[in-house]
């Protein structure tokens, strides 16, 4: 059974228990959040303007549209400055769990490792700049599986 | 009033629906429009959208209700000649004039003012006696607490006091919030109903600090829901608030709340009602707004019938819609308290077998007030009465404001705020409350309060880019004609003054609005800075409340500058859309 450094376990764990880690789009990414090809911070993916581009940096391919992952987020935000957004997945031997936001300044949000036997669920509160998709991208047995949902950043106003 | 009388007796058009198909049944030789033939052992009555208009009142219609994709051409999408003939009912008429805007100014003469609440209180108790006091419920769906000077500067315990009166026995919230926690659990001290909301929760930081729950396992605020014995049958009637509080208004009345349709959270609670209380019928009282709910309805499995609000739309029958448990049936009972709707079920072990369903027109003269109600109602408004019944100016025009993109009630207030705040650009919020004002009659400070009374009134002048502005206007014209309805907060466009735009409702978001031009029909320049006066903002601001500039604007002798006739919008790619009236 692969074993992670501690110090990504323990990360993982908060992660597991839903304990929220915000994403910080375009600010230096100082959270100590793991590639899911290796151990080393994936550097390069969080520089990556777009959001394809940020996909490959990360995990070299892309992933498809599975009903496996589900994502919930809100349709509009109440606060962009922190959108609480989760990943569930009935997807067996999951091992990293991602959060893109496609027009976000730098495009990945968030990305986690799963160990082997923890729940694979994640929640977490993501910084949204304007009104654009959000993807989450569930690795599980090698290969990738994700969900995207619109979610909305409005000025504000009501009409009712 | 013999020919009155006549005028509306031929018109009754009321519709009906059975075994969920709707289907018409007019009534045309009912002896009383307010005669509801018996059916079922339960009746569900229900208010929606009142805005606190206390007395009777004049109130249009829209004559723009777009509708796009998929709602297109669909109830409530429908307008004028459309929706008339559409549910049937005849165009010289008074359901005509009741539900939609044709002939307005000539049919207001006839038919009279609709509402208030010593009517509905008449016709309340005849119905709950028609069908006896144990097989009824009175329900109201929000928005009761808002809408006029008195609820404004009372913070809604003027309505509170009239719902007891009435008998409401449980209702939900919109603009309830916008008076804060505080005042809204002070209100609901008094009130002898329940207050009902599934989608309301602790925000995670609240629920951290023990804030107060309803439930705190859950983090729900509210009660959810209520199950009342019916005719010997079980009824659950589960809450929905409006989802969108926090973003439609300003987030300091809420803070320690988050909403949302939270259509997850409610599959499970109708699931637990079904499964675990076994009752007979579940209904929604919902604050969604109808394309919310008709959407809502195809995905959310085991509701029987969602009575609906917060859109303002008056139809006459419910929408029935298919969901992989079965049919759930689909109301939007109007608002300004125009309209009772009367829910008759027929209920048996564990399922309903029949329905029937009447949205009635309050026709103030057809109905005696009850002396209780009107005595209150006189008591409530008797403090203010003397400082706000002054005539202040007198309309050369019809002064409505309902409609998608304006109305000339908007445009006065548009026109005051740039006259009295120097400003090039007024922005005013499409709300979709407040009374139409006929011509030629006497305009007070009442009218204008009913048009502008909200715990957010505070006037701004500030400067804005003209691709700021492009941008304000992009992101309310998606509230509107997203085409995914869980992407609309209802409500109408933000009204500009001096300032014209062409509008491309089917197109995507952000690229809905162009060819913006000033008032001196120059075009607006997306770096230039423009002074820009509004009020209602989300933003705390500091300026006088509204209704005081729109008062001084008035009083000074002046009305709408001639000119500004329509509405300055030019609409593209609807031309067939029968959600304009003149169309389709």
């Amino acid at each position: 059974m692969h074993k992670p450094p501690l110090a990504t376990r323990r990360l993982i764990l908060q992660g597991a228990a839903s304990v929220a880690l915000l994403g910080l789009g375009n600010l230096p990414f100082a959270a100590p959040a793991r590639a899911a090809a290796n151990d080393k911070y994936p550097e390069e993916a969080f520089k990556q303007k777009g959001e394809a581009d940020a996909i490959k940096a990360l995990y070299g391919r892309n992933a498809e549209p599975s009903d496996k992952v589900k994502l919930d987020a809100p349709e509009i935000a109440e606060n962009g400055g922190v959108v609480p957004i989760s990943v569930t997945t009935t997807l067996d031997k999951v091992t990293s769990i991602s959060f893109f936001v496609a027009e976000n300044p730098n495009a990945l949000a968030a990305s986690y490792r799963i160990p082997d036997g923890t729940m694979a669920s994640v929640a977490n509160r993501l910084k949204m700049a304007k009104t654009t998709n959000v993807t989450a991208i569930v690795e599980a047995d090698g290969k990738l599986y994700s969900a995207t949902k619109e979610v909305k950043v409005t000025v504000g106003g009501c009409g009712g | 009033m013999a020919i009155r009388r006549r005028d509306f007796l031929k018109s009754v058009g009321i519709a009906a629906v059975s075994a969920g198909l709707p289907r018409l049944a007019r009534g045309a030789d009912a002896a009383s429009i307010y005669d509801i033939e018996r059916s079922g052992n339960a009746r569900i009555l229900h208010i929606t959208d009142t805005h606190a208009q206390l007395n009777p009142v004049y109130f249009r219609e829209p004559s723009v209700n777009i509708g796009i994709g998929q709602m297109m051409g669909q109830p409530p999408h429908l307008v004028g000649r459309a929706f008339l003939d559409r549910f049937g009912i005849r165009p010289d008429s008074a359901d005509a004039y009741a539900f939609t805007c044709f002939e307005f100014e000539k049919f207001a003469a006839r038919f009279g003012k609709l509402g208030g609440f010593a009517h509905l209180k008449t016709l309340v108790d005849r119905l709950r006696s028609d069908a006896g006091e144990k097989h009824t419920l009175l329900v109201d769906g929000g928005d009761l607490w808002q809408g006029t000077g008195l609820a404004n500067t009372m913070q809604g315990r003027d309505m509170v006091e009239v719902a007891n009166l009435l008998g409401i026995e449980a209702m939900t919230g919109h603009w309830e919030f916008t008076f804060g926690e505080q005042v809204l659990r002070d209100n609901l001290e008094r009130f002898k109903g329940e207050f009902l909301a599934q989608n309301v929760f602790l925000t995670e930081e609240a629920a951290f600090n023990d804030a107060q729950a309803f439930d705190k396992a859950t983090g729900r605020v509210f009660k959810p829901s209520i199950i009342k014995e019916l005719g010997g049958h079980r009824v659950a009637i589960i809450g929905q608030a409006f989802p969108y509080v926090p973003i439609a208004h300003p987030k300091r009345f809420t803070p320690d709340w988050t909403f949302g349709i939270r259509e997850e959270e409610l599959q499970k609670h109708v699931d637990v009602l079904r499964g675990h209380d076994k009752v007979d019928a579940v209904v929604l009282l919902s604050h969604n707004g109808m394309d919310v709910d008709l959407k809502l309805a195809s995905r959310v499995t085991g509701i029987d019938v969602i009575l609906g609000g917060h859109t303002h739309d008056a139809i006459p029958q419910p929408v029935a819609v298919k969901n992989a448990g079965g049919t759930t049936l689909v109301t939007n009972a109007g608002s300004n308290g125009k309209f009772l709707g009367v829910l008759d079920l027929a209920l048996d072990k564990g399922k309903v077998s029949d329905v029937r369903y009447h949205l009635l027109p309050i026709y103030s003269e057809l109905l005696k007030p009850d002396p209780g109600m009107a005595e209150l109602i006189g008591r409530l408004r008797a403090p203010y009465a003397a400082d706000w019944l002054e005539k202040i100016a007198t309309p050369d025009r019809l002064l409505y404001r309902r409609g998608n993109f304006s109305g000339p009630v908007d445009e006065l207030i548009c026109t005051a705020l740039r006259s009295e705040l120097d400003a090039e650009i007024a922005l005013s919020p499409g709300f979709r409350w407040g009374v139409t004002l006929l011509s030629g009659q006497g305009l007070t400070m009442e009218d204008v309060l009913a048009q502008t009374a909200i715990s957010y009134p505070e006037t701004y002048v500030q400067e804005m880019t003209g691709g700021q502005i492009k941008d304000v206007l992009e992101d309310v014209c998606d509230n509107l004609f997203n085409a995914d309805p869980y992407y609309q907060q209802g409500g109408d466009m933000v009204r500009a003054g001096g300032l014209a735009y062409t509008c491309t409702p089917t197109a995507a978001i952000g690229s809905r609005i162009s060819e913006l031009k000033l008032g001196n029909g120059k075009s607006l320049d997306a770096n230039h800075r423009y002074k820009v006066a509004g009020w209602a903002s989300v933003n705390g601001q500091q300026g006088a409340p509204v209704w005081d500039v729109v008062g001084k604007y008035l009083r000074s002798g002046r009305l709408m500058p001639p000119e500004r006739l329509g509405s300055g919008v030019t609409l593209r790619g609807v031309e067939d859309n029968p959600g304009i009236a003149g169309q389709g």
